[in-house]
């Protein structure tokens, strides 16, 4: 820290990461919850603990190669930048208690908030039927790997697919939701539905979660912790020469992930519009159903996230709206068609409204710079087009189908038929049952 | 001495990097973390699989199925 304009700065830019920690870990309690409430009650603790031991396995893996990966491959396979990213080895000095490293700790912390996002976002999907202990092998291959590769290559100011497509995502439609939803995909296609989804004849059966209440309240949360999401993908301050690029004058700005300016103003018009935009769209294509209309509110923003520091405000809740709309749609036909069971819409709310928000988002933005520096693509349909595809498919739907597939052959990946139906909690709650049992019969003996 | 390479504050910041202990130790404690971590792995995996056994044997399957999903 030279002067105090330069300390006065870094500090600000670690306190502001570090609030965004803190509001961001409110997506995960807003997860549990929408999770818990979307089990039957003879699945609750195992579900809980299957999305809560993800902190723990994504973290320490995050913190072993996944941090490393993102400033090692925005070119890979084509190179590894090792030069980049030594400092961010696991056994790098700026990875520890360092009085001259004031940022490294709490952007690394940004960071892992997002790949817990992208593992809670599965972990919905499969819930009262998978094994935790697969469940956790595939958090840490999304959380630590496949979605921190394609941050490398799509939401870092070098990745190639910035440099070459002018990929634009600034908050995050692909490469956290569209990642995310294709994994989950990827997941349930092997994994197969709950016993009594689907009737003999293939039509779908609701199966209602046990706690509406429960679900819509986690899905508040979600909004919440959203809030710190959007502020974490911003640079909040830096100077044109700080950039490097081609911003001329002397006007400090807030950032994207890219380096290209936007407000954060801005991103609150557009996001407040977009989450309106869905949460409309979503009770009026539902009919009014709660926890449609809620995970429409989330659809929506995450259509619009792509493109939410340029958008107006109108163009980001039309856009939600839109999102919404396919998501809902699809997710029905889906289901229908291929006999998919995915427990709370994850694929569709996460997945297909990030894969078409990426899409409109070419259109929308076509012609705007992707980066501050020269020599990259401009954003454009088909470039965002090929993202989606990259974000959904590659690195999405791919790993996680391979994945599952050698649990599944291993004998790891689903419970036994008589144990779903007897419920994943039956050792818990007998345990429980018997430890009321005997105190009670202890408190009566001293009538 | 001191393990964390200071036993004084009365330095220039500036010239602060790494306080933690044990410096130069990074790499034997990265390897000792990885190992930690595919062990609890492993562990994870062979507890749920007993866990699961566990449910087969003790359970009176079509009485307590039927109670399971009778509670939803």
């Amino acid at each position: 820290m030279g002067n105090n304009l330069d300390a006065l700065t870094t500090v600000f830019t670690e306190f502001y990461y570090w609030v965004t920690v803190v509001f961001m870990f409110l997506i995960h309690v807003g997860f549990c919850m929408y999770e818990v409430g979307a089990s039957r009650r003879r699945n609750h603790l195992h579900t809980l603990m299957k999305n809560t031991m993800l902190i723990p396995l994504v973290t320490i893996t995050f913190f072993y190669f996944g941090w490393w990966i993102y400033f090692a491959f925005p070119a890979w396979p084509m190179s590894i930048n090792w030069e980049a990213a030594a400092p961010y080895a696991p056994w790098s000095e700026n990875m520890g208690t360092h009085l001259g490293d004031r940022l490294t700790g709490v952007f690394w912390a940004a960071f892992l908030l997002f790949s817990w996002t992208a593992a809670s976002i599965v972990s919905g999907s499969v819930i009262e039927r998978i094994r935790s202990g697969a469940f956790w092998i595939l958090a840490v291959l999304i959380g630590s790997f496949t979605w921190i590769i394609d941050a490398a290559w799509g939401w870092h100011w070098d990745g190639w697919m910035v440099h070459i497509l002018g990929y634009h995502d600034a908050y995050a439609s692909g490469v956290i939701h569209a990642i995310a939803g294709g994994f989950a995909l990827g997941v349930l296609v092997v994994l197969g539905p709950r016993i009594g989804k689907f009737a003999d004849d293939g039509t779908p059966r609701d199966i209602p979660p046990h706690n509406t209440w429960l679900v819509t309240i986690g899905l508040f949360l979600i909004y919440t912790g959203f809030w710190g999401f959007y502020a974490a993908c911003n640079v909040p301050i830096i100077s044109p020469s700080g950039i490097d690029g081609l911003i001329t004058g002397e006007t400090w700005t807030a950032t994207n992930i890219y380096l290209g300016p936007t407000t954060l103003s801005a991103i609150t018009f557009n996001f407040l519009m977009s989450l309106s935009g869905g949460l409309m769209m979503g009770y009026m294509v539902s009919k009014g159903d709660a926890f449609w209309t809620y995970s429409g509110g989330l659809a929506g923003i995450i259509t619009a996230s792509a493109g939410n520091d340029l958008y107006h405000p109108i163009q980001a809740m039309i856009i939600a709206g839109i999102g919404t709309w396919c998501a809902y749609k699809l997710h029905f036909w889906v289901e229908r068609k291929f006999k998919i069971d995915d427990a709370v819409g994850a694929v569709a709310v996460h997945g297909y409204a990030g894969f078409i928000g990426l899409v409109i988002c070419g259109f929308v933005l076509w012609g705007a710079p992707s980066s501050p520096y020269d020599g990259y693509a401009t954003v454009n349909p088909l470039g965002q087009f090929a993202g989606a595809i990259i974000m959904f498919v590659v690195l999405g739907f791919i790993p996680a189908w391979i994945c599952s597939k050698i649990l599944n052959a291993m004998g790891l990946l689903r419970v036994p038929k008589e144990v779903e139906l007897l419920g994943l909690d039956f050792s818990t709650d007998e345990a429980y049952e018997a430890a009321v049992a005997e105190v009670q019969s202890a408190e009566k003996a001293g009538l | 001495m001191s393990t964390i390479g200071y036993d004084s504050w009365a330095v220039d910041l500036a010239d602060v990097g790494a306080v933690y202990p044990f410096q130069g130790t990074e790499f034997v404690m990265v390897i000792i973390a990885v190992v930690l971590w595919i062990a609890w792995q492993i562990w994870a995996i062979r507890n749920e699989n007993a866990d699961i056994q566990h449910d087969i044997d003790v359970a009176d399957m079509k009485k307590h199925i039927k109670e399971e999903v009778d509670r939803y």
